[in-house]
């Protein structure tokens, strides 16, 4: 069982997940953000997947789902990092993460929540 | 270390373990980075079917040798339910249903080879395989 560190920078929460994650690893990540948005009152949520070298179906399907729930309760999620022979495979399965929020990078999500956020508020 | 690896297949642990394994025993090949995504992937989507759907069963994993060329096979087996209709299963992919099915026609994309063999109330078997370019 992989616990992914979760930190606060400011309003936003920052996920990295560290190494591969099982099925359970993945709802227990999307339970945690989910219920630490309303605790800390958080305006983002970024997940960090650059570590993941398989993003399948369930795990696409999850962080959909991740940033659905998130977004029901006031805050912009952001998955930053995907790999691009994981995006090549992704493409191939044929998962979009249609709806949801990607950046290259930390750094380009950190941007990218500034400003969605800046327009929210 | 062999060329053949059986896991069994009963819970989500299991589907990294098979992942991780493939990954391993692809990359005695040579295969590029790409390619080993998608042989994980293709093991994951597999994996993840016996799992939910047939509630057990196993992956095997093994490298061959045809002719001039090396590739992996990965054989997955279970003794579920089986599948009704596959040559629906065959069409219903993510991309069309959302998150429902088997993703079988993007896991076939993912490799070079794939074949299943399904009896209703026997199990079901899919054998893929992916060659190094």
């Amino acid at each position: 069982m992989a616990d992914v560190p979760i930190l606060k920078q400011g309003s936003y929460l920052i996920a990295s997940i560290q190494s591969m994650l099982t099925d359970t690893d993945l709802l227990t990540l999307r339970n945690k953000l989910v219920e630490q948005v309303g605790r800390l009152r958080s305006r983002g949520v970024i997940i960090d997947v650059t570590v993941l070298d398989v993003m399948d179906s369930f795990a696409a399907r999850t962080l959909r789902d991740t940033a659905h729930m998130v977004k029901l309760r006031g805050a912009q999620t952001v998955i930053v990092g995907i790999q691009p022979e994981v995006a090549l495979a992704m493409v191939q399965l044929g998962l979009t993460l249609e709806g949801v929020a990607t950046t290259l990078d930390l750094e380009e999500g950190l941007s990218y929540l500034n400003r969605s956020t800046r327009e929210m508020a | 270390m062999t060329n053949e690896i059986r896991v069994p297949v009963n819970s989500d642990t299991d589907i990294v373990e098979a992942r991780r394994l493939g990954r391993m025993l692809a990359s005695k090949l040579g295969f590029s980075s790409s390619d080993l995504a998608m042989i994980a992937t293709a093991i994951s989507e597999l994996a993840r079917n016996i799992v939910v759907y047939a509630r057990g069963g196993e992956i095997i994993l093994k490298l061959v040798e045809d002719q001039s060329r090396r590739g992996i096979v990965v054989i997955a087996a279970d003794r579920g339910p089986g599948i009704v209709d596959v040559a629906r299963a065959l069409q219903v992919g993510y991309s069309t249903s959302g998150s429902l099915g088997l993703g079988l026609p993007g896991t076939r994309r993912l490799m070079d080879e794939f074949e299943i063999a399904s009896v209703v109330g026997k199990g079901t078997t899919v054998t893929v395989k992916k060659w190094v370019a």
